[in-house]
């Protein structure tokens, strides 16, 4: 795109590539939508009004706003965390697993810290340790799959789904035994509630909105510093790129895949660590369900570009958000909005469809996200 | 497959069923729990085989498949849709709407394959995305529909799960009566011949299966099509010069690998039990993957890896029914958590390579330009 002669100044210039970047993934929505609204007719529903719901429920009142910034804390990381491993060549299916080992770790620290040491914890300590454990134990896990990587070639995709699994059954076991809510009331699997000095604090008397979302764009930022600016992100970049190349220009590469998955597991441990910390103040079975996934789908649409993964994590969390609105005016179900992403990611990853339907000429550039087998 | 991975698969077998007759022949004789284990090994290695076959088919002809899984899960949906479909609004017959059932669960998979197709093949979209979307995309319609039509109070079953038709019979081989007179009088000959039978009493299925096992291997190794698929798998280029349409290939193969897929889910929701809930797959179709690349890409060898996986899988069926005569020391084996760990650990385990390095078809996920 430099290398285009244009008249225009800079800002025009930025503009244009900013426009010409997200053509794309706009059309792709806007397809999906399109698409959508064809099933919700077929199953007999109203589409106009599933839609006026869906924009209501997610940015129509103060409340709305706050709720779905709620929701894009965790996809905000969770997408950092795939497009960060997306950078690097590799894919990391295993979001969901490391968000909630790392959630399950920042639970323990937050509620049985106190009663470990026998005395309350002041919030400036327990807080960032919290932070800080949660985050090491997402990290541990996906660097795991990248040590398999690195020096085996098992292979992430693989290898991250199963440490999912193992996450999800290690989990249940924890959470229906030994670190389950004693209290009598208590028939689910659930820790108990952290102490008041682990959680992060609300922005605005009487909003839900808490300080981790502004963590969120903070940390977007950070990785946008790391991934440019700095040598590890350009080796990071490299061995992403071609890894032979990266081996013949002195990158240690084995070193690199494991640092990249490690980043890439903190990054969701941290999506984790947030939803405990900030939000629910304790760790629920089953309330990740689902991250994972579509913590790809909102790299994907956002090019794995950190401002891109922000803006379609905010996407992501308003239809969220608003499904329960939707849901109010027309009784479609909430996993209709599932169905959606998944239409939205289908145009995003194939956008040789989007391009063939909508006649845009391609620039020839075709992004290696992954590859086969053999690694 | 070489004898060092063989080897393995029997070793790992031979360590569950023996876990297993440990701790449960205080109830039961050894026979007998070995004789059931192996007939559960077979029953629920079905979905792990049928998928591998079909990753052998695709990964063979060069397209990576990594939807496996959802193209599992969506067949399985709409594979049980499509019976009590026709029990209750075409009230048809059980046994008809079960054996339609299985047809729109093939037919499923082949759509959904013929979407993983256009994608990799025509779009040349990154195939581990392609499959990934396809994974998405089964999660989303089947987990949407299910709640629509079966919790909405408009849909045509009235906001309830309506009974089932049923699931596919077993099917009895006829050993004890054929070979029962060798036993004479003796009542344990008998008892012991009633037990092995209960191996070969199988579902139709978990049958078909393991014929098209075997029917693979003849198709890959010994057909002029198998030739000819491997050929754009490993060399498109060279297949290509020959006159073998490398697209055609490559777009056969990965239906006939969506027609298996649909196979498998049928399995889920038509074979095993008669209802369906959202993710019931449970992460088999990427098991099945795992199987494939450990049996280096061949029918027989995908095949025997399932059965590793299914051997532990009935390890954790069977410890659920010995759990009260597990032994204190063994108490863990009581965590049917912990105990399922086993097939995702195996999983890992097999991909490091330890037991012998494995090598895909060497066109294995690179779209094939011109």
């Amino acid at each position: 795109m430099q290398s285009e002669k244009q008249s225009g100044s800079l800002t025009r210039q930025i503009l244009q590539s900013i426009s010409e970047a997200s053509l794309v993934p706009f059309l792709a929505i806007l397809t999906a939508v399109i698409v959508g609204g064809i099933v919700i007719l077929f199953v007999g529903g109203d589409p106009i009004l599933a839609y006026r719901g869906l924009l209501q429920g997610s940015f129509g009142s103060t409340k709305a706003l706050s709720e779905t910034a709620i929701w894009a804390t965790p996809y905000i990381f969770a997408g950092l965390a795939v497009a960060l491993a997306f950078k690097g060549g590799l894919f990391n299916i295993g979001a969901e697993g490391q968000l909630a080992v790392g959630a399950v770790v920042s639970a323990l620290i937050g509620y049985a810290l106190p009663e470990w040491l026998g005395f309350d914890v002041p919030a400036i300590i327990h807080l960032p340790l919290v932070v800080v454990f949660g985050v090491i134990m997402g990290g541990v896990w996906a660097g795991i799959v990248g040590a398999l990587k690195a020096y085996t070639g098992g292979h992430e995709v693989i290898n991250t789904i199963m440490m999912n699994y193992i996450a999800l059954n290690t989990t249940s076991f924890l959470l229906n035994g030994v670190m389950k809510d004693r209290s009598p009331t208590n028939v689910i699997a659930r820790t108990p509630l952290i102490a008041d000095s682990a959680r992060i604090p609300p922005i605005f008397e009487g909003l839900r909105v808490h300080w981790g979302f502004v963590l969120a764009l903070l940390t977007a930022f950070f990785i946008w510093w790391l991934l440019t600016k700095t040598t590890l992100g350009f080796q990071i970049r490299t061995v992403g790129l071609n890894p032979d190349a990266a081996k013949y220009a002195g990158i240690n590469v084995k070193r690199i895949v494991i640092l990249t998955m490690a980043l890439s597991g903190m990054l969701a441990g941290l999506a984790g660590v947030i939803e405990v910390s900030g939000l629910n103040y304790r760790h629920e079975l089953g309330f990740s369900i689902g991250y994972g996934y579509d913590a790809i789908a909102i790299a994907l649409l956002g090019k794995s570009h950190p401002l891109g993964v922000v803006l379609a994590a905010i996407l992501f969390a308003a239809m969220r958000n608003g499904a329960t609105r939707m849901q109010f005016l027309t009784q479609m179900p909430v996993d209709l909005i599932s169905m959606l992403q998944a239409f939205i990611l289908l145009f995003v990853a194939a956008d040789a469809i989007i391009r063939y339907i909508y006649r845009i000429k391609s620039k020839g550039e075709r992004v290696v996200l992954t590859r086969g087998w053999g690694g | 497959m070489d004898w060092k991975r063989f080897g393995f698969i029997a070793l790992v077998v031979i360590v569950l069923f023996s876990a297993v007759v440990m701790i449960g022949q205080v109830k039961q004789p050894p026979l007998l729990i070995v004789t059931s284990m192996l007939a559960t090994t077979i029953a629920v290695a079905t979905p792990l085989t049928l998928g591998a076959l079909s990753g052998v088919y695709c990964e063979r002809a060069g397209v990576v498949n990594i939807g496996i899984e959802g193209m599992m899960l969506s067949s399985a949906f709409f594979g049980w849709l499509g019976s009590i479909y026709m029990f209750h609004i075409f009230k048809m017959s059980a046994g008809l709407s079960i054996a339609l059932g299985v047809f729109f669960a093939i037919l499923t998979g082949l759509l959904m394959a013929l979407l993983h197709a256009v994608l990799s093949i025509t779009f040349k979209v990154d195939q581990i995305i392609g499959g990934t979307v396809i994974n998405i995309l089964a999660v989303g319609l089947t987990g949407f529909l299910n709640r629509q039509l079966f919790f909405g109070k408009e849909s045509v079953f009235g906001g309830s799960v309506p009974s089932s038709p049923g699931v596919l019979p077993t099917i009895h081989i006829p050993l004890t009566e054929i070979v029962g007179p060798i036993c004479g009088a003796s009542a344990s000959c008998l008892e012991n011949l009633t037990a092995i039978n209960r191996v070969f009493d199988q579902k139709p299925i978990a049958m078909g299966a393991v014929l098209l096992v075997f029917f693979s291997h003849f198709l890959l190794f010994n057909t002029r099509w198998g030739l000819r698929t491997r050929a754009v798998g490993e060399h498109p280029k060279a297949a290509d010069t020959v006159g073998i349409s490398v697209t055609k290939m490559r777009y056969a193969n990965v239906l006939i690998g969506g027609m298996f897929a649909g196979l498998a889910g049928a399995y889920f929701t038509i074979e095993s039990v008669p209802s369906f809930e959202p993710l019931l797959t449970n992460g088999r179709g990427f098991i099945s993957l795992a199987a494939m690349i450990f049996g280096n890409w061949t029918p027989i060898g995908a095949w025997a890896a399932a059965l590793v996986f299914g051997a532990s899988q009935a390890m954790l069926i069977n410890m659920q029914i010995f759990r009260d005569v597990i032994p204190p020391q063994w108490a863990f084996l009581q965590e049917s958590y912990i105990v399922g760990l086993t097939p995702y650990i195996l999983t890992m385990f097999i991909l490091t390579g330890i037991i012998g390095r494995t090598t895909p078809p060497a066109a294995d996920g690179v779209p094939y330009e011109k």
